[in-house]
C-alpha cells in the first residue's frame, strides 16, 4: 500500500492548523516535541506552547490546571511515557471530575523498532481505557489523525490519541470530512467474516481481506479507531451479518481493542472470534518491519488467523 | 575474594577511552540509529570507573554479590556501556556492531532481561537512581561492603523521581551510593538552559544532604580523584556533578545537539574514527 506521512506528523500539522481558529488551545510537551511533532504548533505559536522538560507526571498535572481555567491543552509525549508515568495524574486530576484535556502518546506499538521495549508503548490503549470518561482513538493514516485531532479539540471532556513512528499507510486517499467519535469505517463489506482493526493494522486488515477475495472469501472491515466508547452497534451487525469476528491491533492481548470488541459480542451476539496482536510479551529491538513480522502483526498473519476463524465458523 | 585491581596509568585510560568511544561510533553507524551524543559525554566516566582501579569487578564471575554496582539509568546512553563492557571482557569486541539488531542481547537500552549484567533495565528516564538506593540499603543489611554507582543525565534529573530518591537517600543517610551527574548542558529538545534551567544544581543536591564533588568530566585525574574522594565520604551519598561535553572526542558532534539521538553516515563515522585514531 501507498505510504503517507506518519500519524505523528499529522498530530503535529493539525495541532498548528487549529491552533489559529481556537485562541484557547495550548500545547505541552516533555522534551520529545521534535519526536512527537508537537514542535509544528511551537514554532507557529510558541506563547501557548510549553515545554515541561523530562516530567511527563508534572506535564499532566499542569495540562489539567490549564483545562481547569478554560484552557484546551494537548499533551504529548511517546505513549510509553506519557501514560505509565501520567497515569496517576490522569486518574486523579483529569479522569475523575472529566477535565477537558487532550492527549496523544506517539511511537506507540513495536513499530517504533530499534529503541526497544523501554520505549514502546504497547500497553496504552489498555490503560487509557481504564479511565473513566476517557474517549480513546487510534486512527490509521494522517488523514483520520488530522480529523481526529480537530474531533478531540471539539469534544468536551478528556481524549487520548494514539500515534505511530512510521509512515502509515493510506487509507484515505480521498480524505474524510469529518472523524465522528464513535463510529466504525466500514473500509470493505462481505459476509464470511468481519475483521475489526485501528491504527497501523488497517493497512494488513485491507490487503489481507483483498487477498481472501481471490480465494472467493468474502470479507468485512471495520476501521475501528475509536476504541472507547466502542461502536457496538457496528460490532454487533458485524457478528450476526457475518458471523466470525477477527480483531487486529498493535497492542498487547490484555485490555486493548480486542477486548473491547469481544465484550462487546459476547453480551450482544455470540460468534466465534480471533485475535491478532503483540499477545502477553515484551518485544526487543529492531527495525519497524523486523518486529511487526515477528511479533506476528503482518498481512500474512492477519489472512491466516482469518482463514483458521473461518474453519471454526 | 573479589579485590579491586590497580587502574591503568593516565595515559592508557585516555587511550582506552578513545577506544571507547571509537567502538561507540562504529556501533551507532552499524545500527543506524542510537544516541552519540550522550555515549560520547560519558565515556571518560565510564573509562575511569572500570579501568581506573575504581569498580570492585570480575568479568569472569560478574554476579558475584560483592561487586560494586554500576547502574545507568541515562540507558539511551548504553553503547558506551556496552563499549567498556567489551573492553573489559563481558562481551565479545566483535559482537558490538550487533547492537539494535533483532535477536541481539545488545537492547537499544539496557534490558537486564536480555544480559543479566546489567544491573537495571532503564531507557524510561528518571528510575535508576532509586534501584541504586535500594542496592545500597540491601548492602547495609547484609553487611557488605560493596558500592553503588549511578549515572543520571542532566535532562534526565528533570524527573520528579530522581528528587524522590535523593530526598530519600540523603534523609536515610544512604552511604555507598554515587549519584554521577553527566552535565552536558543539553537534553533532547534543546539545552538544559533552554527548557528548563535547574541551576543551582549543587545547592539542590547539597540542601537534600547529599556530599558534592564537582569536576570536569573529561579531565581523567579530576574524574579519579572525584572517584577516591566519594569512596572515603560515609554518612551520606556523594553526588558528583561532571560538568561534560555532549558528543565529546568528535569535533562535529561536539555541543551540537543534532548528535542527541542521530546515526552517522559511513563517511561521518570514517571523520569521526580518524579524528579518534
Ligand atoms: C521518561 C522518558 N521521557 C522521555 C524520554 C525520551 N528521551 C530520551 S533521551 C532524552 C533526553 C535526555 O537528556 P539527558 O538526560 O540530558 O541525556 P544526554 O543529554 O546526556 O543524552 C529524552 C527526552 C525517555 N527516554 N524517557
Amino acid at each position: 500500500m501507498q505510504l503517507g506521512k506518519a500519524t505523528r506528523e499529522a498530530y503535529g500539522e493539525a495541532l498548528a492548523a487549529l491552533g489559529a481558529e481556537m485562541p484557547e488551545l495550548v500545547v505541552l510537551d516533555a522534551d520529545l516535541s521534535k519526536s512527537t511533532m508537537s514542535k509544528k504548533f511551537a514554532d507557529k505559536f510558541p506563547e501557548r506552547f510549553f515545554n515541561i522538560g523530562i516530567a511527563e507526571a508534572n506535564m499532566v498535572g499542569i495540562a489539567a490546571g490549564l483545562a481547569s481555567a478554560g484552557k484546551v491543552p494537548f499533551a504529548s509525549s511517546f505513549a510509553s511515557f506519557l501514560i505509565c508515568k501520567g497515569f496517576d495524574q490522569m486518574r486523579m486530576s483529569v479522569a475523575y471530575q472529566g477535565e477537558n484535556v487532550k492527549f496523544c502518546g506517539t511511537h506507540a506499538g513495536i513499530s517504533i523498532g530499534e529503541d526497544g521495549v523501554s520505549q514502546q508503548g504497547i500497553e496504552d490503549i489498555a490503560l487509557a481505557c481504564a479511565l473513566n470518561g476517557f474517549v480513546v482513538i487510534a486512527p490509521a493514516d494522517e488523514t483520520e489523525m488530522r480529523a481526529a485531532v480537530r474531533a478531540a479539540a471539539l469534544h468536551q471532556g478528556p481524549v487520548y490519541l494514539r500515534a505511530g513512528r512510521p509512515k502509515a499507510p493510506i487509507i484515505y486517499p480521498d480524505g474524510k470530512s469529518e472523524f465522528v467519535i464513535g463510529k466504525a469505517d466500514m473500509l470493505r463489506d462481505g459476509r464470511d467474516l468481519t475483521i475489526i482493526a485501528n491504527g497501523l493494522l488497517v493497512g494488513p486488515a485491507l490487503e489481507a481481506a483483498e487477498q481472501l477475495a481471490g480465494e472467493g472469501i468474502a470479507v468485512r472491515v471495520l476501521n475501528m479507531a475509536t476504541i472507547k466508547p466502542l461502536d457496538t452497534d457496528a460490532v454487533v451487525a458485524a457478528a450476526k451479518e457475518t458471523g466470525a469476528i477477527l480483531v487486529a491491533e498493535e497492542h498487547i492481548n490484555h485490555g486493548g481493542l480486542g477486548s473491547a470488541v469481544a465484550m462487546a459480542v459476547t453480551a450482544h451476539a455470540p460468534a466465534p472470534m480471533a485475535f491478532v496482536n503483540i499477545g502477553d510479551r515484551y518485544a526487543e529491538s529492531g527495525t519497524g518491519e523486523a518486529l511487526m513480522e515477528k511479533y506476528g502483526l503482518t498481512t500474512a498473519d492477519v489472512a491466516n488467523a482469518a482463514k483458521q476463524l473461518l474453519a471454526r465458523k | 575474594m573479589l579485590a579491586q585491581s590497580n587502574g591503568l596509568t593516565l595515559d592508557a585510560l585516555r587511550d582506552k577511552a578513545k577506544v571507547i568511544r571509537r567502538h561507540v561510533v562504529e556501533m551507532i553507524t552499524a545500527a543506524k540509529s542510537g544516541h552519540p551524543g550522550g555515549s560520547l559525554s560519558a565515556a571518560d566516566i565510564l573509562t575511569a570507573l572500570y579501568f581506573g582501579g575504581v569498580l570492585r569487578h570480575d568479568p569472569a564471575n560478574p554476579l558475584d554479590p560483592n561487586r560494586d554496582r554500576f547502574i545507568l539509568s541515562k540507558g539511551h546512553a548504553v553503547p558506551v556501556l556496552y563499549a567498556t563492557l567489551a573492553e573489559a571482557g563481558y562481551i565479545p569486541v566483535d559482537q558490538l556492531t550487533t547492537l539494535r539488531q533483532l535477536g541481539s542481547t545488545l537492547q537499544g537500552h539496557p534490558s537486564k532481561a536480555d544480559l543479566p549484567i546489567m544491573e537495571a533495565s532503564t531507557g524510561s528516564l528518571g528510575q535508576g537512581l532509586s534501584v541504586g538506593v535500594g542496592m545500597a540499603l540491601a548492602a547495609k543489611m547484609d553487611m557488605a561492603d560493596y558500592r553503588v554507582y549511578v549515572m543520571i543525565g542532566d535532562g534526565e534529573a528533570e524527573e520528579g523521581q530522581i528528587w524522590e530518591a535523593a530526598m530519600y537517600a540523603g534523609a536515610a543517610k544512604v552511604d555507598q551510593l554515587v549519584a554521577i551527574l553527566d552535565y552536558n548542558k543539553c537534553q533532547l529538545d534543546g539545552t538544559i538552559e533552554e527548557i528548563l534551567n535547574w541551576e543551582p544544581v549543587a545547592e539542590k543536591w547539597a540542601a537534600f544532604g547529599w556530599h558534592i564533588i564537582e569536576i570536569n568530566g573529561h579531565d581523567m585525574a579530576e574524574i579519579l580523584r572525584a572517584l577516591e574522594e566519594a569512596r572515603q565520604i560515609t554518612g551520606k551519598p556523594v553526588c558528583i556533578i561532571a560538568h561534560t561535553v555532549k558528543g565529546e572526542g568528535v569535533s562535529f558532534m561536539a555541543c551540537n545537539n543534532e548528535w542527541h539521538g542521530k546515526a552517522p553516515t559511513a563517511d561521518e563515522c570514517a571523520k569521526a574514527l580518524a579524528e579518534l585514531a
